[in-house]
């Protein structure tokens, strides 16, 4: 039996399909992904996110705690400001990739729902100083789009004054609900975190405005596939490092310098002297999807595997990632896919397929370390 | 769901269609198309390939998943529906119409007697 969110009647109220996703009852798609993608990408799109993880960090300095298993910059974040980083092992490896929140007292962050149990329990372990607290009284809407700014400042006046990566507590129905300016589209657009008992007041109340239509799983992964952004599970595991996912940027040069964080030898020297495999955008040619596991050759001998891949609605035209060897990271490196036994050819392309449309604040105070 | 009468049916839910010529038309059913999903890729079978029914003879893909096309009844294909190379989305949009997918000469007319016809289509769709 799935979990289901606090919006599972209105999924199945909006004839949501219901699938099964790391344990939970969710709508991969309502009208259809294509038409949910195209929306989102003009308009505004509801995402119920409600099976991702949202645990607090109490405590002592929290932010300073976190730093021993995250190489992002954390005690630098100001109260509201949201930063995207990792939890990693030993061998830097990629437990967990996660957004962080400074929310004053202290620390909240997002994690993928399949490692919600990891991830608690190695804090735990690693930040026995810190009280890792499971949140499970809050509904994780996302409203996704160009135009989700128009029905979020109505409905939760200050929406509109936050930057990309800021956040906020506003009143949405009557209920106090922390509103962040984020997402996982490439677009401009919101997560909010909503009481359990008002989400489906709120997510109705977000469906009543003439931007907003509800959009599910598939189109959640299409627009994310679109934008670049990687998918734990997928483009990150244990194994791969932020370095090879081509996640440098996440890392200051604070932290590169204090080498404090875990698996810090093999990411420094990642980052010197480059890493033995690297993420790059893959765009076949012909319609033909080319999807995780395929095995990317080049002369007949195997030099990468596709993570993610399938259908880009926006640039009408199949779309994947995948990790290669670095001397055929180049873009416009022409590779052959085997897609199920056929060769299909496929080429190292730019990310974002679909450009990133984030509202950034005017100086990137928040970008530094 | 649009289960036209005049129609055979497959259980792997493709519909066949004998035309005035005595061949077989073959396309999917709303049913599949709607399981399916947005179609955004189809593979055709070869215009002479020979198959027994139940074969593969081609996929469809849409934004979530891979399908097996399967040959409804013995036969070779004598054309193919090439619209479909630049508008897989026919499949979705008229799946017993524009949606087509390839033509059979059949092996053996009657064998399209083994089919459903839509009444036990309709019946196996909603079992």
């Amino acid at each position: 039996m799935s979990n289901q969110t606090p919006l599972h009647g209105l999924h199945l109220e909006l004839d949501g399909r219901m699938v099964d996703f790391a344990g939970w009852d969710l709508p991969i798609q309502y009208e259809g992904v294509i038409a949910e993608h195209t929306w989102c990408r003009s308009s505004a799109s509801l995402f119920d996110v409600s099976h991702m993880g949202l645990i607090e960090l109490h405590g002592d300095n929290p932010a300073a705690a976190l730093e021993r298993v995250n190489p992002a910059g954390l005690t630098t974040l100001k109260p509201g400001a949201i930063r995207y980083g990792f939890l990693l092992n030993d061998d830097g490896g990629v437990i967990d990739d996660l957004m962080v929140t400074n929310s004053g007292t202290h620390l909240s962050a997002v994690i993928n729902a399949s490692r919600r149990d990891v991830d608690v329990a190695y804090l735990r372990e690693r930040l026995a100083d810190i009280d890792v607290v499971e949140r499970t009284d809050v509904a994780i809407l996302a409203v996704q789009g160009p135009k989700a700014v128009d029905a979020i400042d109505r409905i939760a006046p200050g929406a509109a004054d936050l930057f990309f990566l800021q956040s906020n507590t506003l009143t949405m129905a009557g209920v106090e609900v922390v509103v962040s300016r984020s997402g996982y589209t490439g677009e401009d657009g919101y997560e909010l975190l909503v009481p359990t008992d008002a989400a489906d007041a709120v997510a109705r109340l977000i469906l009543d405005q003439p931007e907003v239509n509800p959009a599910g799983l598939g189109a959640r992964d299409t627009l994310r596939l679109e934008a670049g952004l990687c998918l734990y599970g997928n483009d990150l595991d244990e194994t791969i490092s932020p370095i090879e996912a081509d996640l440098r940027w996440a890392i200051p040069k604070r932290r590169r310098e204090a080498a404090d964080f875990p698996g810090a030898g093999r990411i420094l020297d990642e980052f010197e002297n480059g890493p033995s495999r690297v993420r790059v955008g893959l765009a076949a040619d012909g319609k033909r999807p080319v999807r995780e596991h395929s095995v990317l050759s080049l002369d007949g001998e195997a030099v990468g595997e596709v993570t993610s891949g399938g259908f880009g609605p926006t640039v009408d035209r199949p779309v994947a990632m995948g990790f290669v060897r670095p001397d055929l990271a180049e873009v416009g490196t022409n590779l052959v896919a085997d897609v199920r036994g056929k060769e299909v050819p496929i080429t190292v392309a730019p990310l974002p397929f679909a450009p990133h449309r984030y509202l950034r604040a005017p100086k990137p105070t928040s970008t530094t370390n | 769901m649009n289960i036209p009468e005049d129609l055979r049916y497959s259980s792997d839910h493709e519909w066949v269609r004998i035309g005035d010529d005595g061949r077989a038309h073959v396309g999917i059913t709303d049913f599949a198309q709607d399981a399916l999903g947005d179609v955004v890729f189809v593979e055709l079978p070869e215009v002479g390939a020979a198959f027994e029914a139940g074969a593969v003879m081609g996929e469809v893909e849409s934004t979530k998943s891979v399908s097996d096309l399967f040959v409804p009844a013995a036969g070779t294909v004598v054309e193919t529906n090439g619209e479909l190379d630049d508008a897989p989305e026919k499949l979705n949009q008229d799946p017993y119409g524009e949606g087509w997918i390839c033509i059979l000469e059949l092996s053996d007319a009657a064998s399209v007697n083994d089919l459903m016809d839509a009444a036990a289509y309709r019946e196996l769709t909603e079992s």
